[in-house]
């Protein structure tokens, strides 16, 4: 098992003058699944958004740590996988050459194996030589779980997992957060309670905004 | 290699959609083509021909080389990119994808010209090459970032003309001055001044955009 940790300290992010969250602490570990919970607009994409580095708080840190040592953001995309509504991959390629193109961008050796196993149990092994443009958004969704798992990264962020799935593509997707989550680090956001209910920890991001 | 990596992906996404090259061929075609009808029977200058070859480069430029990040960020692709690369990666990469379209745009440009315009004659063709080759690396690297500042703005079309006029006029103004001097026939070593500030803008603009990058693609 990975020994991978995200420590947040005194979050604070505004958009404008709108609080979105202050005064967030918390220390995420990996072998769990946490849950960031909150009503529409409570900021939970942005809270994931934050972790992953890809926007900056307004006050406070995020710091990515595997092993003991502290990972640069910079590097930080070799350690995570990340999967949301908002997340686009690319139309003009077919399935397996956008999990091709995104290997040989990290700079990993693409895994044929991982691949098509990652595209069977998301039942897209069959369409994987076609167009993205092609595809309906509940099959673009499970591609986004093949683009996430594949090169096995310790951190796993999904944002809304289950929007635009059918009841099958639930099940495996909850199957995978069972499985990731025994030694890995998921967080998991999410409005469904079915999502939640995986998780063994919830952050409430509206127990997180005392200036409203 | 990741760079190679980016650039390949965005080569065949290129090839695919043809958004950038059908629109610099249609560009160039329709410019080269208008200059010729309002040109009609008359001689025009040598020095003319040489200010309108940077002209039609400059907005050939202008309508297809922000297709970089424009297309990213339109397609909502752009958070895809940070997930899989780190900003150095991705600048690198769409760097070499503007450097190929601008040395294949402005070699088309300049075959077109000197088929089409009897006055455009270079008499000194290594410092035409020299000034083609560092104005080229300086358009490419000004466009890409450029084009990064852009692709986050609403009115992406309007803008970066104009936010590129200012940065890529001292560049202009210089290979202007170095296409006359080819077209005088000037020494190499009569020009090493001009040449010297074509190195420096490649040099400066490629250090100042590596360095602003990252803060230009992160919020």
């Amino acid at each position: 098992m990975t020994n991978y940790s995200v420590e947040i300290s005194s979050l604070v992010k505004y958009f404008g003058r709108r609080l979105i969250f202050e005064g967030v602490n918390y220390s995420f570990q990996s072998g769990h699944v946490y849950g960031i919970a909150g009503p529409n607009g409570s900021g939970k994409s942005t809270f994931v958004k934050i972790v992953s580095c890809l926007i900056s708080p307004n006050k406070g840190s995020v710091t990515h740590i595997l092993d003991g040592k502290k990972i640069e953001e910079e590097d930080l995309h070799n350690y995570l996988g990340f999967v949301s509504p908002y997340l686009f991959l690319y139309d003009e390629f077919t399935a397996e050459e956008n999990l091709v193109h995104i290997s040989k961008i990290k700079g990993v050796t693409f895994n044929k194996e991982r691949s098509d196993y990652l595209l069977s149990e998301f039942n897209l092994y069959e369409r994987r030589n076609d167009l993205l443009r092609g595809f309906s958004s509940g099959m673009k969704q499970r591609l986004k779980f093949a683009f996430a798992l594949l090169n096995e990264p310790p951190l796993l962020i999904l944002d809304e997992p289950t929007s635009n799935l059918d009841n099958s593509g639930k099940e495996k997707v909850y199957e995978f957060i069972k499985l990731e989550g025994k030694t890995k680090l998921v967080l998991v956001a999410s409005n469904e309670d079915a999502d939640l209910a995986l998780c063994e920890n919830v952050l409430e991001l509206q127990n997180y905004k005392n200036k409203l | 290699m990741k760079s190679f990596a980016l650039f390949k992906k965005d080569w065949e996404s290129e090839l695919r959609t043809r958004y950038a090259i059908n629109a610099l061929a249609m560009f160039v075609l329709v410019t080269i083509s208008v200059i010729l009808f309002s040109v009609g029977n008359e001689q025009i200058t040598e020095y003319l021909t040489g200010g309108l070859l940077w002209v039609v480069i400059f907005f050939s430029a202008m309508s297809g080389l922000s297709r970089a990040f424009v297309s990213e960020e339109e397609r909502g692709t752009t958070l895809t990119l940070q997930l899989i690369a780190s900003p150095s990666t991705i600048f690198s990469g769409k760097l070499i994808f503007n450097l190929i379209l601008v040395f294949l745009m402005n070699i088309a440009i300049t075959v077109l010209f000197s088929l089409l315009f009897e006055s455009f004659v270079i008499k000194n063709f290594s410092l035409f090459l020299i000034s083609f080759l560092l104005g080229n690396i300086g358009i490419a690297v000004s466009s890409t970032i450029i084009a990064a500042i852009i692709s986050k703005a609403s009115s992406k079309g309007t803008l970066y003309p104009v936010l590129s006029f200012p940065i890529l006029l001292p560049l202009i103004l210089t290979l202007l001055e170095l296409t006359k001097f080819s077209m005088d026939g000037k020494t190499l070593s009569a020009s090493y001044v001009e040449i010297g500030v074509l190195f420096s803008y490649d040099v400066i603009m490629g250090t100042a955009s590596y360095l602003l990058f990252d803060f230009i693609w992160k919020d």
